[in-house]
């Protein structure tokens, strides 16, 4: 068995400690430790964005970094997205477009998306598409999920002009 | 189009809407619970041990320095899976498939599991587990499987459905045939006839949740398995069988489902896992990795078929044949037995022929994928259709509304068609404004027709009425793409009050009776006729309570719009009672109000699909682009158009994946060369446009609502609309799929140096 070492981390704001093996990628320190199974595996090798976290803001997938290293960071997950009891406009488009299925692709999709949004609230169709490129779905064809993300953005940029004119 | 009238009058309320889903916030919000999210106590990780032959003989498994290392808890090989199968074929070939028995069949067969407290333990142990192998002579390819010098896999594989009985073994495991007229006599009618051969790639469902349990099993011989499963009852069954377990003792609930598509439909781990749980006597979590998944689980068949196409100058099919080859994997299948029956089914040939050959290769055992062998025999037909039509200078669309089967054709697999959908696809598809738009330089477009059969089965559903009127809805077919949504719509429609009011959930096997799996796109077609008798079931109830409380004979009260009602000149004055009034009454009216139903849902109505697909293809790189996509499909009736839209999207979505990329790439050694997200590339946003939609609603008549399954059909004909689509483009005809880049370009390249030559003699 590997050396455990002691991390701690902020997850969605709260302050988490746990042992990690050394050798333990964060996917599983999330899963297992912490206990946010809204991360979800779907390969272990960065190519399916289901575990799509942020790491400090950046988007990263989960199982491309080592427990030990989310140290002394931030971490967000889909878990993170729900703000004072009330959905993001992201998850709201999500339900109300159908752009899940079975789901399972659903918090990494939201959590790249919103990190599409918040640093580019008004992404044109291609724009989506190729920030969206790193995240699987094999239910919906992605029709639903651009156009998801396309009415999300839209009701953002109106209550942000509406919270600037206040 | 004459078909039964009687529900196309039905007068809606809450069918039809699009109303949002009941586990939406659930899944948005991370909370779900899939097969992997569930804990406890006391769990140990488990992990197999995997064969990295394509086909070897198992000399010796030594565990013994595993078993020694801390933390482990349970080692398993076949020896603890003793065969209890009795002689059921399939159901041995199950238990073999799971966990190898002397030989290992393809790269990635089990040999061995473990059980530890964690997964770097249990890694570890893996590690020091020995297996001695002697490698034996592999193949991996249907058509050299099939030839008299490959090396046979089963010594016990006679081929069946030939006369006279070979008398040796080989990997030809089955020959079908269907047809009905004379096809000698038609190809003799035939002004053309084109004859062509086509291959297709082993492609994987790709559902994003690899397979994932959780086992617990007592001494007793109590059992529980949470496990992502499309048919937790089949699993239920399988597990028992396998585990010498009574059928009642082993409670499955199935997890929130990440994706099926026909490959959850069977067993791979989950016995794996409750064995190791039974000789550890802790519950065992067992997640299957990536790898594992695309090594050991579900792929579709590889092919390589024939088709024979002739014609009139003026367009009327006389005779066609089709030859399928298809393998099964390991095992034998009912693959090209499938293909037979629905290679020709969107038209009505007077004289035709399939015969199918079920073939064996070292390859994983092949699993249902969506519309299981139809995309393959459709794209050589659909193919080829075009080049017929081409030939005798008719237009596509055209050439098969001239062909296209109605009411009253006979399909290929015998009976006769009822009210079906395919000619008003193909007239929905010629006036679709898609079929007007531009094409520029290296762009094409091409249509395909697609058939599935759908299924129905045998179906349990409990309805309970709360005493608040609030309804919940219990169903034993696992909710694959909103069903849940449909289901409740259903209910309300029937009971006469609002979607809101009905709460909808998936049942385990302890709290409901046998429900088939689900499969064949019979979710909502036979949940939704259970749920329909169940709710009549359930007013009945009502009925009578309602009687009660208004102390007037049972058979003076109707229901209607949520309400009973006394009707007759006397009662005339009685207020009506609304579901939540009786509801409330009802601890003192006779106890809990519920609605039952089991049936064998029969009548599922054919599914059919036309697309259209413009593509531009780069000739520098071979690239194919999908520049817009239409799906015109029947839904019979649509209960929720946006999990049709949804099922229509998505099944296009993998059949452009399959015609485009997606491929099993075997190494000479026999062993999977990309079993990963990374080279099995699955389509990405980016890769494709807006898919559009268009639900055509030609009732069902042996469903109430008139529904048929949606769920499979339009996986069927991309293959061939964007090889159309392709060739409309280059000029050349593609006849191995996928068509990757480099097999166009190489396609390419071939038909400029046949022209070079052609102008240079």
């Amino acid at each position: 068995m590997s050396e455990a070492v002691m991390v701690s981390t902020k997850v969605n704001g709260d302050v988490v400690e746990f042992a990690c093996p050394t050798d333990e990628v964060l996917l599983d320190s999330l899963r297992d430790r912490v206990g946010v199974t809204g991360v979800k595996e779907g390969c272990g090798t960065g190519d399916c964005g289901a575990c799509s976290i942020t790491l400090d803001g950046q988007l990263v997938c989960a199982c491309l970094v080592l427990g030990v290293e989310a140290g002394g960071r931030e971490i967000g997950t889909v878990e993170g997205l729900v703000e004072d009891g009330q959905l993001h406009p992201l998850q709201e488009k999500f339900i109300e477009h159908a752009a899940l299925q079975c789901g399972i692709c659903t918090p990494g999709f939201l959590v790249a998306a919103k990190a599409l949004l918040d640093n580019n609230p008004k992404p044109s169709e291609t724009e989506i598409r190729y920030a969206l490129a790193g995240n699987l779905c094999r239910c919906t064809g992605y029709d639903k999920i651009v156009r998801a993300v396309q009415a999300a953005a839209k009701d953002m940029r109106k209550s942000s002009s509406r919270s600037k004119k206040r | 189009m004459a078909h039964d009238n009687s529900y196309t009058g039905q007068k809606f309320e809450v069918v039809g809407n699009r109303f949002i889903r009941p586990d939406g916030v659930d899944k948005v919000t991370g909370k779900a619970r899939y097969g992997a999210d569930a804990s406890a106590p006391g769990q140990l990780v488990g992990l197999v041990l995997r064969s990295p032959h394509a086909h070897a003989t198992i000399k010796k498994i030594d565990a013994s320095k595993a078993e020694k290392l801390p933390g482990v808890k349970a080692i398993i090989t076949a020896e603890d899976l003793p065969d209890l199968t009795g002689g059921d074929r399939g159901m041995a070939d199950i238990l073999e498939n799971c966990m190898a028995r002397g030989r290992a069949l393809y790269d990635g067969h089990a040999v061995a599991a473990v059980a530890a407290v964690d997964a770097q333990t249990a890694r570890q142990a893996l590690k020091l587990i020995k297996v001695s192998y002697k490698k034996l002579p592999h193949v991996t390819d249907v058509d050299k499987a099939m030839k008299p010098n490959a090396p046979v896999i089963h010594d016990w594989i006679i081929t069946g459905g030939v006369d006279p009985k070979p008398a040796k073994p080989s990997n030809i495991a089955n020959r079908t045939q269907m047809g009905h007229g004379d096809v000698e006599t038609g190809f003799a009618e035939a002004d053309v006839i084109i004859e062509r051969s086509y291959k297709t790639e082993q492609t994987h469902q790709g559902y994003i949740e690899p397979h994932a349990c959780l086992a617990s099993v007592n001494p007793d011989g109590t059992a529980e398995l949470w496990v992502t499963t499309q048919g937790p009852f089949t699993y239920r069954t399988v597990c028992a069988t396998l585990l010498g377990l009574d059928i009642a003792k082993l409670k499955v609930t199935s997890s929130e489902i990440g994706g099926g598509f026909g490959g959850k439909t069977h067993v791979w781990t989950e016995p794996v896992a409750l064995a190791l749980s039974r000789k550890a006597n802790r519950p065992v979590k067992l997640v299957m990795t990536r790898d594992e998944v695309f090594r050991a689980s579900g792929p579709t068949a590889s092919t390589s078929i024939d088709i024979k196409i002739g014609a009139t100058k003026k367009g009327v099919i006389t005779a066609a044949t089709l030859e399928l080859r298809y393998q099964g994997g390991a095992f034998p299948g009912i693959w090209a037995m499938l293909a037979c029956m629905t290679g020709f089914a969107c038209y009505d040939i007077k004289n035709q022929r399939s015969v199918g050959w079920d073939v064996i290769v070292n390859r994983p055992k092949v699993a249902a994928y969506r519309a299981p062998s139809a995309p393959m025999a459709a794209y050589a037909v659909e193919s080829t259709m075009d080049i017929v039509a081409q030939e005798i200078g008719m237009d596509a669309v055209d050439f098969r509304l001239k062909n296209v089967a109605k009411e009253g054709a006979q399909a290929p697999y015998g009976p006769l068609y009822g009210p079906i959908g395919i000619e008003a696809a193909l007239k929905a598809v010629k006036k679709h404004p898609q079929m007007r738009a531009k094409l520029k330089k290296n762009q094409g477009r091409g249509i395909a027709c697609g058939f599935w059969f759908n299924i129905g089965g045998q179906t349990c559903v409990d309805l309970n009425v709360g005493t608040d009127g609030t309804v919940s809805l219990a169903v034993g077919t696992v909710d694959v793409g909103g069903a849940r949504s449909s289901l409740g719509m259903i209910a309300a429609e029937e009971l006469g009050i609002s979607y809101d009011e009905v709460k909808v959930h998936v049942a385990d096997t302890a709290s409901l009776g046998h429900n088939d799996t689900t499969e064949g796109s019979r979710g909502t077609f036979s949940s939704g006729m259970a749920a329909i008798f169940a709710a009549r079931d359930a007013i009945e109830v009502l009925k009578g309570r309602a009687a009660k409380m208004l102390d007037v004979p049972v058979d003076a009260i109707v229901w209607e719009n949520g309400q009973a009602k006394a009707v007759g000149k006397q009662h005339g004055n009685l207020p009506k009672l609304s579901l939540k009034e009786i509801a409330a009454k009802s601890p003192n009216t006779g106890g809990p109000i519920a609605g039952h139903n089991e049936v064998v849902a029969d009548g599922a109505g054919m599914g059919f699909a036309c697309h259209i697909c413009d593509v531009e293809v780069d000739p520098e790189t071979g690239l194919t682009k999908i520049l817009r996509y239409t799906v015109v499909q029947d839904a019979g009736k649509a209960i929720h158009p946006d999990y049709v839209e949804g099922q229509f999207q998505g099944a296009a979505a993998q059949g452009i994946g399959w015609a485009l990329n997606e491929e099993y790439v075997y190494g000479d050694d026999g062993r999977l060369q990309n079993p990963g997200f990374l080279d099995y590339r699955i389509p990405v946003c980016s890769d494709l446009p807006f898919i559009d939609t268009k639900i055509l609603e030609i009732p069902n008549p042996n469903h109430p609502y008139g529904i048929r399954g949606v769920g499979e059909t339009s996986i069927v004909p991309p293959l061939g609309a964007i090889g159309n689509a392709i060739a409309d483009a280059t000029g050349v005809r593609m006849n191995h799929v996928p068509m990757s880049p480099i097999r166009v370009l190489e396609a390419l390249d071939q038909a400029a140096t046949l022209e070079d030559q052609v102008s240079a003699g």
